[in-house]
């Protein structure tokens, strides 16, 4: 049995449309193991989202991906049957998403839209299926479980119908969790008790997650690696205590430097410009526009994924062999 | 407290009566959104808000600008009540008082040009019109690091973290002595952020500005903040300078919203065992008796349950209500 769970490469996303084609996920690779929690980070229309929604064939319309490999548990999601695909989808990749308010039906109580999960996927009696409801609830802290379940979405706080639609999520015992921004919408006394409940799982359950989101420091609490994304692209892979130790691509050290808490703010590393004007462009590097240390050949190459030290990859013109950084050592 | 204050509240209540919606139903309880409130903001600083989403932020911020009255006590401007004016007099003050908020694809209208969005607070207060009107627009884009060219596009052209530079061009266009900005930073990624940090940095420098911050990030309010206002459930818990307030923590509740703000290394965030706060907070249409806080205290005791703690000053320059402060 391999080590990875998932094994992606070369994936590609474009939108599609006559006149207006344009490439939003760029080759990107990556393996996520057993058991293991991984983060991915990036800014808002870095593509982490369209990489994760392909993967589960769920990208909106127009959009178009392709890749060399997209293999979960040996089997290729991108040309699994559709019937194969709903096999898995909910099954064994669950996702939860950033708004629980849009992922639950307002028309429904929560005790149909987890049950429903559970007749489907294993073909359970109604009775079973509530009780096994009410178990579910139970498990992701919900007090009062058997009256919970029938209520609707509105009738709930914001992290607790988070905690409804991970259920949702678990009620399939999945063995691929996809959190993408799980906890962005709510406040952060909720985030921690939805971060601890989600580490609890992973422990008990062996769960492998992949967590998406726009905040590193959350990442330090719970990734063991880390994929920086950036324009579409991975533009580091690496260790979370190497990643935060040393970065090596300049956009993870100016990402860094902006969180951290010591030391005055006017002499951190600042990120001028923005993403959008950094895409624009194809050829080059993605972030030479916002990059300090661009060269010329970063402005007309893009570089490729480097590994060093074995567990690391970044994509830098700057970074020699050893995966120093040439330019400032 | 002070007397260099810019913006007094004394004793704030404010009280939102529910309408049911359906007639047989029992009447709602009254939600007490603020009650009983003091707090001054200094002529000049930077004075954070803090608390998780009901706890009466914006609530606060807006009747300390009068968008909304208060059900009880009393807010002044410069030492002379503005509680209960209206009319032409409170229309001259609302120059004075200016606000950006946390969806700048919201606060601004798509039909408007970025120009015209930005010259409607001069020309409804009447500071200025023609050619000058043009200049000021241009000189107020500038001042947001914008070229005064864009004057002419529409909102729907511009990224969030643009946008939100727009609202701010407009919010300083009168030259107001107070800005709130509520949330103005959470809808924006965090190397946008830091950009949007140092442009209210620099403006607050450049023009006496005096800024009240909501935020429920604590981490972007310690780099922009003087003082901090922690509140719950419709009242200030805690008040204290910024480094003091992240350094030693007085009362339960800030200590716990600081343990939840996860620390960007992680060899501390895996040695440090955190127990996240139980439960969440009670219902501000019927609020535990005592101090708020109790039902999800670590150290609560008898005389929390029944004995409302006032905000007293626990150290100097410290407000805490809390019976047993740390």
């Amino acid at each position: 049995m391999s080590p990875s769970i998932l094994d992606v490469e070369g994936l590609s996303v474009a939108f599609d449309r006559p006149g207006h084609g344009k490439q939003v996920v760029t080759n990107v690779s990556f393996k996520v193991d057993r058991g293991e929690a991984l983060g991915i980070v990036g800014e808002s229309g870095s593509g982490k989202t369209l990489t994760m929604l392909s993967l589960l064939r769920l990208l909106p319309r127009g959009f178009v991906a392709r890749a060399l490999r997209s293999s979960f548990d040996g089997r290729d999601l991108f040309s699994l049957s559709p019937a194969a695909l709903l096999e898995i989808r909910g099954r064994e990749i669950a996702v939860v998403f950033q708004d629980p308010l849009t992922a639950l039906n307002p028309v429904l109580t929560i005790g149909r839209q987890i049950t429903e999960v559970l007749r489907r996927h294993f073909r359970s009696s109604a009775a079973e299926a509530e009780r096994r409801a009410v178990e579910l609830l139970a498990n992701v802290g919900i007090p009062d479980p058997t009256l919970r379940l029938r209520q609707y979405p509105h009738e709930f706080s914001g992290g607790m119908r988070q905690r409804v639609t991970i259920a949702m999520a678990l009620a399939g015992e999945p063995r691929l969790l996809i959190a993408d921004e799980p906890t962005t919408a709510l406040d952060v006394t909720v985030q921690a008790e939805i971060v601890s409940l989600i580490q609890r799982l992973q422990r008990e359950k062996g769960l492998t997650v992949i967590w998406v989101t726009h905040d590193l420091a959350l990442l330090a609490r719970i990734a063991d690696r880390v994929l920086v994304m950036y324009a579409g692209r991975v533009v580091e892979d690496a260790p979370v205590g190497k990643l935060f130790a040393a970065p090596r691509h300049p956009y993870a050290r100016t990402l860094l430097g902006s969180i951290r808490q010591d030391g005055p703010r006017r002499n951190r590393p600042k990120l001028l410009g923005s993403l959008a004007a950094a895409d624009a462009g194809a050829v080059g590097c993605p972030f030479a526009p916002r990059c300090a240390e661009a060269s010329d050949q970063c402005r007309s190459v893009a570089p490729a994924l480097k590994v060093f030290g074995g567990d690391t990859r970044a994509a830098c013109w700057a970074l020699d062999d050893a995966g120093a950084r040439g330019a400032d050592s | 407290m002070t007397t260099e204050a810019l913006l007094s509240a004394r004793g704030i209540t404010v009280t939102y009566h529910r309408r049911s919606v359906l007639p047989l139903r029992e009447r709602e309880r009254p939600v007490q959104a603020l009650r009983s409130v003091d707090l001054d903001i200094r002529s000049g600083e930077t004075l954070a808000l803090v608390g998780e989403s009901g706890s009466g932020k914006s609530t606060l911020a807006r009747v300390l600008v009068r968008t909304i009255c208060p059900s009880s006590g009393t807010v002044a401007f410069r030492g002379s009540d503005i509680t209960n004016i209206g009319g032409r007099p409170l229309r001259s003050l609302r120059r004075h008082f200016q606000m950006v908020f946390q969806d700048p694809f919201s606060s601004l209208n798509p039909r408007l040009s970025v120009g015209s969005a930005i010259a409607e607070p001069l020309i409804v207060h009447g500071l200025a019109k023609g050619a000058a009107l043009r200049q000021r627009v241009g000189e107020c884009l500038a001042m947001v690091g914008l070229d005064s060219s864009v004057a002419a596009r529409r909102p729907h052209e511009f990224s969030g973290g643009q946008r939100q530079r727009i609202c701010i061009a407009r919010a300083i266009a009168c030259q107001p002595d107070f800005i709130v900005a509520d949330e103005a930073l959470s809808a924006l990624d965090t190397s946008l952020q830091g950009q949007i940090i140092d442009l209210f940095q620099d403006l607050k420098e450049r023009f006496a500005l005096t800024y009240l911050f909501i935020s429920h990030d604590l981490s972007v309010v310690r780099q922009i903040s003087d003082r901090v206002a922690v509140m719950y459930l419709g009242q200030v818990v805690e008040l204290a300078p910024t480094q003091e307030l992240y350094a030693s923590p007085k009362h339960p509740y800030t200590r716990a919203l600081l343990a939840a703000v996860p620390v960007p290394d992680p060899a501390a965030e895996r040695a440090r065992a955190y127990t996240p706060l139980r439960g969440e907070p009670p219902s501000p249409a019927n609020p535990p008796p005592g101090c708020a806080f109790h039902t999800r205290c670590p150290k609560a005791i008898d005389r929390c349950r029944s004995e409302p703690p006032g905000l007293r000053e626990a150290a100097p320059k410290r407000l805490v209500a809390c019976h047993l402060p740390d």
